[in-house]
């Protein structure tokens, strides 16, 4: 199965949506986010691929794109946002591509984690640093 | 059998020792006069494929004087490596005579008495011969140009860079790749790129809305040359619409994307490409970092940080080429590719010296015609300098300091602020300035030299973010600019510090006194990013000081303590 780019546009929109609801009462961490999401389990570094831009061009609008063969689900934490959560897309047994992207909004230069639980039940993650800035003076 | 990389290891060698001696006859002579054009397009024709690069000419159509950093740091792996070697130690690691041409060529020092020696540098007329007798040579010859090209003159700005792109099209480029060409404005490029007579690259060029591949912009072109199918891959300035105003052009998106240049690179060489070569403006630092991340390219022909280096950089199979900017090289790159395989390579980095070049008289002439309605402007003399003016290095120029003066008096303010571009020509002292000098060194879409009030805390985040955008250990997060220019303002950096503790000791230079993070200060400053920026354009600005001033004099000043490089 192959997603359009108009699907998978709806999807994002869909889990960018969702994150937007309050998900806990308190403030969590993103460590313990994820540790929640995990249960603790071991992150292989290597499993899923997130990419985005180094620095961006609009902090309110950042596009991403993760990929994960073999993933149920891929979840997307912006670890300096005031609520980590941005996304979370889940693949069934039938997602012959086990890939999304969407757009997040980032408040500040901030680590960026996709975590990939994997259909063997193993989880693994990527981190990249996304820079916001304030612009001007290129060369 | 021999493998590649002996194959390259020996070329280099050749190519070392062939590039050095082509470059050592000019770099050993003393004296302008033993300096001949045959010299400088000397050239033992090598393999069976040859590339001509020019890149970030900036609009500079006639011969100008240009001064190389004194200052050029490189940070993280890239410490202390080329292109992050000046002055002597750069001519020590090339074996360059001080006083020769090279050294005036290459390096900063005595720029004012060589500069008298050897006179300008560049002129697309001298840059057209050069051209012409490659093509004479090589007549299946790729001319490639790495953008920066339809931005930094009074004639471009006033054509909107129809003057660049009437010129550089009689110089037949087979390709090229962009940047500043993006403040034209979204209307403009579109329709100037529509027209071009040649391939407008840029695989990293996306639509905004879609981040898809946009479609004025091909990622690659094929040509067959030399019995050799050359795909040529397009890289554009990666962070165009955060290092300069998005909202001109808003339908597009950049970024690095080195995943997508993959893709691309693995799609041209399943098609067949027996030579893979990218047109990047990515910069020198972000393109050897590239080289080592994206496997197959064969050849990168860097832009935008403006370095010009005598010889190749090699970074695993991949070798970087560097040609300077505002037109003083053209680089030549012969390479013997065989069975889809790059099997060696010799390269020369022509200088263009405009005294020994004879001009190519249809360019002289069509450059005349370009300027000929603006020559009254053009020539018109704003003032005197009795100091040498110049911009590039990490830190202020001395044009910088004038238009951070010129910007405190005729703005009222305490302090300026003056964006770090690497563009901007020099001159010498005892010249006159003319309109035409000031606009070379302010020329741009978004002038407006605003007048605003910032508190000291907003300054330092102000020089923290600039700061980073130069001395990111990553060179993936750099922008490839210099450090905003400061008047009225001093400071220390520590560029080995991570951004936000990088800066300190800001002090306000009219009183001796610490900046307050708690206190407004009134700022001047020009080339703001943000859109419906006020304030009379930059060129006026400076007009009048100098105007004010008559014969201007520009003292060295010390006001920015750097260490940690």
């Amino acid at each position: 199965m192959e997603f359009s780019r108009r699907e998978t546009l709806a999807l994002g929109a869909g889990a960018a949506a969702l994150s937007m609801l309050p998900l806990r009462s308190f403030a969590a961490t993103a460590d313990e986010m994820i540790a929640e999401f995990t249960g603790g389990a071991d992150l292989a570094q290597d499993g899923v691929t997130l990419t985005a831009p180094e620095i961006a061009e609009n902090g309110n609008t950042v596009p991403i794109e993760v990929s994960a063969p073999g993933a149920s689900e891929i979840r997307v934490y912006a670890t300096g946002n005031p609520t980590p959560p941005v996304a979370a897309f889940a693949f069934g047994p039938l997602a012959g591509s086990r890939a999304a992207s969407t757009r997040i909004r980032l408040a500040e230069t901030q680590n960026v984690v996709a975590v990939a639980k994997l259909e063997d039940g193993s989880f693994a993650q990527s981190t990249k640093l996304i820079k916001v800035t304030i612009g001007g003076c290129g060369g | 059998m021999i493998s590649r990389r002996d194959f390259l290891q020996a070329s280099m060698a050749a190519s070392a020792l062939i590039g050095g001696s082509g470059f050592g006859n000019w770099s050993r002579l003393s004296a302008q006069q033993a300096l001949t054009q045959d010299q400088l397009l000397d050239f033992d024709s090598f393999g069976n494929v040859t590339l001509i690069h020019v890149t970030d000419i900036h609009a500079q159509l006639k011969p100008i004087y240009f001064r190389e950093p004194e200052v050029n740091i490189g940070v993280g792996p890239n410490r202390g490596e080329v292109p992050h070697v000046t002055g002597a130690a750069f001519r020590a690691l090339y074996g360059i005579v001080d006083g020769s041409p090279s050294n005036y060529a290459l390096t900063y020092d005595d720029f004012t008495a060589l500069a008298k020696g050897y006179g300008r540098m560049g002129g697309l007329d001298r840059v057209a011969t050069v051209t012409n007798s490659i093509r004479a040579d090589r007549p299946e010859a790729l001319l490639l140009d790495g953008g920066d090209t339809w931005h930094g003159s009074y004639t471009c700005h006033h054509t909107a860079g129809q003057d660049m792109v009437n010129v550089m099209n009689a110089l037949r480029p087979d390709a090229m790749t962009f940047h500043w060409e993006f403040t034209l404005g979204s209307d403009r490029i579109q329709e100037l790129v529509s027209g071009l007579p040649f391939a407008a690259l840029g695989q990293n060029i996306f639509d905004a809305e879609w981040d898809e591949p946009a479609e004025l912009f091909k990622p690659y072109e094929f040509f067959e040359r030399g019995g050799i199918k050359i795909a040529v891959i397009g890289q554009a300035f990666p962070y165009t619409p955060i290092a300069n105003p998005g909202w001109m052009f808003p339908e597009y998106s950049f970024g690095i994307r080195d995943e997508h240049m993959q893709e691309i690179v693995d799609e041209v060489r399943a098609q067949g490409a027996g030579l893979v070569v990218c047109l990047s403006h990515n910069g020198f630092d972000v393109d050897k970092k590239m080289a080592g991340i994206v496997k197959g390219i064969d050849v990168i022909l860097t832009g935008h940080t403006h370095d010009a280096l005598p010889e190749p950089v090699l970074v695993g199979d991949t070798i970087l080429i560097a040609s300077g900017s505002n037109g003083k090289f053209v680089s030549r790159v012969d390479l013997n590719v065989r069975d889809g395989q790059m099997m060696g390579f010799r390269h020369k980095l022509i200088p263009i010296f405009s005294d020994v070049v004879t001009p190519d008289p249809e360019m002289a002439r069509l450059i005349d015609e370009q300027r000929a309605p603006f020559e009254p402007e053009l020539r018109e003399v704003i003032g005197q300098t009795d100091s040498l003016l110049y911009r590039r290095g990490n830190f202020n120029g001395s044009w910088d300091d004038l238009i951070c003066d010129a910007l405190l008096s005729e703005r009222d303010a305490q302090i300026a602020l003056s964006p770090g571009v690497r563009w901007g020509p020099s001159l010498i002292p005892g010249q006159d300035i003319t309109r035409e000098d000031i606009w070379n060194v302010t020329s741009m879409s978004y002038p407006e030299a605003y007048r605003s009030e910032m508190t000291g805390e907003f300054l330092k985040v102000v020089l923290e973010d600039v700061a980073d955008n130069i001395f990111n250990p990553d060179p993936y997060y750099q922008q490839g600019g210099d450090m905003v220019r400061t008047g009225g303002l001093s400071y220390a950096i520590d560029i080995s510090k991570p951004q936000g503790e990088r800066i300190s000791d800001l002090t306000l230079l009219s009183t001796g006194e610490a900046i307050d993070p708690e206190k407004s200060y009134v700022v001047a400053g020009w080339a703001s990013v943000n859109e419906g920026t006020e304030g009379p354009p930059i060129w006026n600005v400076v007009e009048n000081h100098i105007a004010g001033q008559g014969t201007v004099h520009v003292a060295d000043r010390d006001n920015v303590k750097v260490t940690g490089g």
